[in-house]
């Protein structure tokens, strides 16, 4: 008995000599040969992509480069028709409570019966569950969500009341409330006014700070490099991707921009009309 | 008109013919107040009418089931079972439409909307022929008739409308989040198809029970008009929720009962067109969004803006009258006032009236005015606002002196009084004189040439 018990302490349980890291060790965005169609017309062709932890990453290309597209796949909001993304070494479905998506501020109707508040709780929705109404304690969160984008005193305007970067801030708002590790964001810098692109700024890098990281769809090209640390240059494929500094050279931007209809495109269009 | 006991029996329900009616049409209103409310807000108002018209050939072929069954094929369950069937066949048919080709939505709602009631039509012609069976009565479900009700039809009914009811206020949080922004509601795993599915359950629900009393033409405004007038007297969803169950309500209760007591008005129309009158009432009407208030609110600024106007005209003619450096309140030509701004003398009158009528001027002799005590203090605020944000314009916007007394004169009058204190504290800081600062460019105080 006396034997039994000294063994049992000195082989089980196992000594834990490493500390376990605090996130597993997978990068937060993964993507392997992912390819996706919109009516068999390729938008996005065999796209290899790995974003390392912690970085403020700029996606850039032209009107039409499937950026959007590139982040609804990563969501499952579309079908991939090949191919795999992977968050934090996870299927999207399986990741969800670690990723925040803040979509294009046009995508919804501004003119909708709620005020700024109620958009903010529905970043928690998701933590509350089926019936579940918004409680006290959520609603607290997202006044704190609100005052870290620095707009808690129009928690109860109507939200069509509020200017563009108030909207997008708002949105942003929702996705603090996600409380996620991986962030992505269409277009938030889109038709918004100078304090909002500040503010929105300083929101990255105080995420980044914490050591999320952010997927940014973004079409200045006279920030990328101010804003960003790490750049994905994207036209239907990924041009180049890589730290900002390195990646952002006149001739990944010739690639990514110039020759408008090059052979990829032309053959996304055949395919395109090949069942018409 | 029916004697007014007539109105106060049905209208409280006394009346057992028509009590049955009038509750199962309030009962009705509120379920399609509120499944109509979401059915908005998602902007699906049109499938909504395509689902009722797709509902006709399902009570025609139902009927003939019945009849072949050896039933009078009169009975009310299996009708609106066959309407519900051929009604998500519509939907299903609208669907495979959308998903298999490229027509946009509204083509394959019309689509649908109007081959189905064909089919309806043609089925129920094709069904009075059936030897032995009466389908007389069958028609009333396109434009709805409420007297052959019977109770176990109010049971139905009832039940139908209270379970939508409770399931679309259960589902509230869900379905605000799929009507504002459904790819935020997939990213985030809520099954936004499923929700989708339930939400057009519910309209096919209410649709159905509304069919005997409203008639599949017109169940469409009966889901529709109740939010969109709820709409103009909020700006928020459980408000508005209850608002639109209200008006709905309130429709069919009092169109049911004006048609039990005028028996020559069809149900289904009076209900609707109460409804319309509510909406009507709502849209000129209703403080947050109506049309009349929003006028008024709009002449109420601009009176004020014509009377800030003023007040800072007589008090920049006064600043040049002083002779040293204080600015006093004497009388004033008018000849110098009509020179400041391009009022024309009828319009000047008009606003020296209803300044007079606030107590901003004092009796003067004929050709001048006269700013009373108050007048002469608003004088100097308003001239004072005028200048901050002139000061404010030139010194942060870069806009050239030249020009910022008009941007002046647009934003000054909705300067708030927190904004008034931040620009204060800015001019403060770079020691410019208060109370009312100089003018930043030069006043032109002698009478403009006429054009």
């Amino acid at each position: 008995m006396h034997t039994e018990s000294l063994n049992t302490q000195s082989s089980f349980p196992p000594k834990n000599t490493e500390p376990r890291p605090e996130h597993p060790p997978e990068v937060p965005l993964a993507i392997h040969d992912l390819t996706v169609a919109y009516h068999r017309k390729p938008v996005l062709w065999d796209i290899e992509l790995n974003i390392p932890e912690g970085k403020l990453v700029g996606i850039v290309g032209p009107n039409g480069a499937g950026k959007s597209t590139l982040l609804k796949a990563c969501l499952d909001l579309i079908p991939k028709t090949s191919g795999w993304a992977h968050i934090y070494g996870k299927p999207y479905r399986k990741a969800r409570h670690r990723v925040a998506y803040v979509p294009q501020r046009e995508s919804v109707d501004w003119d909708f019966p709620v005020s700024a508040l109620d958009v903010v709780a529905m970043g928690a929705y998701r933590r509350l569950g089926w019936f579940r109404r918004v409680n006290k304690a959520e609603t607290e969160r997202a006044r704190n969500a609100l005052d870290q984008v620095g707009i808690a005193h129009l928690a109860d305007r109507q939200i069509s009341q509020l200017s563009g970067g108030q909207q997008q801030r708002v949105f942003l708002a929702r996705a603090l409330m996600q409380d996620a590790d991986l962030y992505l964001m269409d277009e938030p810098f889109a038709a918004v006014d100078a304090a909002t692109e500040q503010a929105i700024v300083k929101l990255l890098r105080t995420l980044s700070a914490q050591g999320k990281t952010c997927l940014v769809v973004h079409h200045d090209l006279a920030t990328v490099t101010t804003y960003f640390d790490w750049l994905v240059l994207l036209n239907m494929r990924v041009v180049a991707s890589g730290p900002a500094e390195e990646t952002f050279t006149r001739e990944n931007l010739q690639k990514t921009y110039g020759g408008k209809l090059n052979l990829l495109e032309k053959a996304a269009e055949a395919l395109g009309h090949s069942i018409d | 008109m029916p004697p007014w006991s007539d109105i106060l029996e049905v209208l409280t329900l006394q009346t057992y013919n028509t009590r049955l009616v009038v509750l199962s049409t309030s009962l009705l209103g509120i379920a399609a107040g509120l499944v109509g409310a979401f059915l908005l807000l998602r902007k699906r108002s049109l499938m909504g009418d395509a689902l009722s018209h797709a509902t006709l050939p399902g009570v025609a072929i139902a009927f003939a089931v019945m009849v072949s069954l050896g039933g009078t094929g009169k009975s009310l369950p299996g009708l609106l079972l066959g309407a519900t069937i051929s009604g998500v066949a519509g939907i299903v048919t609208m669907l495979l439409i959308r998903n298999t080709t490229r027509l946009r939505d509204d083509v394959a709602m019309g689509f649908v909307l109007s081959v189905f009631f064909g089919i309806g039509v043609a089925s129920l012609q094709m069904v009075q022929n059936i030897p032995g069976a009466s389908a007389a009565g069958l028609e009333s479900f396109i434009y709805g008739k409420t007297a052959s009700m019977v109770h176990s039809d109010f049971i139905l009914i009832a039940v139908v409308a209270g379970v939508a009811s409770l399931v679309s206020l259960a589902l509230t949080k869900e379905f605000l989040l799929l009507c504002f922004d459904d790819g935020f509601a997939a990213s985030q795993g809520w099954p936004t198809l499923m929700l989708d599915m339930a939400l057009l359950g519910l309209v096919t629900a209410v649709t159905v029970i509304g069919l005997q009393a409203v008639g599949l033409i017109l169940v469409i405004a009966f889901l529709i008009t109740p939010p969109t007038a709820a709409r103009f007297w909020t700006n928020n969803l459980v408000p508005m929720l209850f608002l639109s169950a209200g008006i709905g309500g309130i429709s069919g209760w009092l169109g049911a009962s004006i048609s039990a007591l005028t028996p020559q008005l069809p149900a289904g129309a009076v209900i609707v067109l109460v409804a319309a009158a509510l909406f009507l009432i709502s849209m000129l009407f209703a403080p947050a969004r109506g049309v009349i208030p929003r006028l008024v609110r709009q002449g109420r600024l601009r009176r004020k803006v014509d009377r800030q106007h003023l007040l800072r005209a007589a008090y920049e003619i006064l600043e040049s009258m002083a002779s040293d450096d204080e600015t006093r309140n004497i009388p004033l030509p008018m000849d110098a006032l009509q020179g400041m701004r391009t009022w024309t003398p009828h319009q000047l009158g008009k606003i020296l009236r209803v300044a007079r009528r606030e107590d901003h001027l004092e009796p003067a002799v004929p050709g001048m005015i006269r700013l009373s005590e108050p007048g002469f203090g608003e004088a100097a605020r308003v001239t004072r606002n005028h200048r901050l944000w002139e000061s404010y314009l030139i010194n942060y916007a870069d806009i050239a002196p030249s020009h910022v007394d008009r941007d002046a004169d647009m934003v000054e009058h909705i300067l708030g009084a927190d904004l008034v204190s931040e620009l204060e504290a800015d001019l403060d800081s770079r020691d410019i004189v208060l109370p009312v600062p100089p003018s930043p460019h030069p006043i032109q105080t002698e009478p403009r040439a006429e054009a």
